[in-house]
């Protein structure tokens, strides 16, 4: 157990170093759209989900709703049932209770680094609470660093920090491309999110783009099986 | 905000891991991080202000060339965020 959780915590360093721009440029937006320390602390510590963080920062300088921000942060996190589901055949000897604690855990950074891993080899649940508490902690620590930095710096775009997020989803995206067909996938759920959300309200294009074309994935290779039996026959 | 992050985090993993999933749906879910990331990334470089924007006016999408390159070269998070902050710092003093 405790080796594993120190595979874990080295597993989890990537994500550390990549947290920390991300946390601090979202801890200084938040302050200039009206947030506290404390409530940068909390929602940290509670909520844990950078994107949605953010989303719901700008949302609260533009004055929207309790409702239209919780059902915002609802679409936006809703990608994450399909993160955890392709987790769920690797943690098939990890109890239940357990099991909806590490759900928790499982963010953009840290199910890449997941899944990356048990693709390799098998892991156990200390791997996982090293990986994602170390994770956790390196999110609430650069959020709350950031809000306190957020009081001393007027326009945050000097520093790029407006491009900390784009930068984190290109990373983790060329860690995730491991074949050709990947590259099919990207071009097809970049267009599907785009078109879609040029045309439809709020963030459907999400899960919608993610959905439509991992099917389009599916069908490609059964289209490749069979064109490749009825060649061999 | 807490809840409807937590939930689909967690009913997933304490559902599936209980079954036996099939071997397609295995396949489909193994598409499913590159479609995400990409369904995300998308129009956070392609679009402003909500309208289509392909050209050269664009810094997150040129800023997304140096930020990609590092990533491909380099397969580390930080280094690559670092390039793509780095990038986008540079072009906003340059145009």
């Amino acid at each position: 157990m405790t080796h594993s959780f120190k595979e874990g915590f080295k597993a989890a360093l990537p994500v550390v170093f990549g947290y920390f721009p991300i946390g601090m440029a979202f801890g200084v937006l938040a302050v200039q759209s009206g947030m506290t320390t404390l409530e940068v602390f909390m929602m940290s510590l509670l909520v844990y989900a950078g994107s949605a963080q953010f989303i719901a920062a700008s949302l609260l300088a533009t004055q929207a709703s309790i409702g239209t921000i919780i059902f915002t942060t609802f679409l936006v996190n809703s990608r994450h049932l399909l993160m955890t589901a392709s987790l769920a055949p690797y943690m098939k000897k990890i109890s239940s209770k357990l099991l909806s604690l590490l759900g928790f855990w499982v963010t953009d950074e840290t199910f890449a680094v997941s899944i990356a891993a048990v693709a390799k080899e098998p892991k156990d649940k200390g791997f996982f609470l090293g990986l994602y508490i170390t994770s956790h902690v390196a999110w609430i620590s650069s959020t709350v660093l950031g809000s306190m930095m957020g009081n001393f710096i007027p326009n945050p775009e000097k520093f790029g920090l407006d491009f900390a997020l784009p930068a984190m989803f290109i990373a983790l995206l060329i860690l995730q491309v491991r074949h050709k067909k990947a590259l099919a996938i990207i071009i097809i759920s970049a267009a599907l999110s785009i078109g879609i959300k040029l045309n439809m309200a709020g963030s459907w294009n999400i899960i919608l783009a993610t959905v439509i074309s991992a099917t389009i994935g599916v069908l490609m290779d059964k289209w490749m099986e069979k064109s490749s039996q009825s060649l061999s026959a | 905000m807490m809840v409807v992050t937590y939930i689909p985090r967690m009913l997933p993993l304490a559902i599936l891991s209980r079954m036996n999933i099939s071997k397609s749906f295995m396949n489909w879910l193994s598409y499913v991080p590159v479609a995400v990331l990409s369904a995300l990334l998308a129009p956070e470089l392609l679009l402003k202000d909500g309208q289509l924007s392909i050209n050269l006016s664009n810094t997150y999408l040129l800023a997304a060339i140096p930020c990609f390159a590092a990533g491909f070269f380099s397969k580390s998070i930080f280094l690559t965020v670092v390039a793509g902050m780095a990038a986008i710092v540079l072009l906003n003093n340059v145009l």
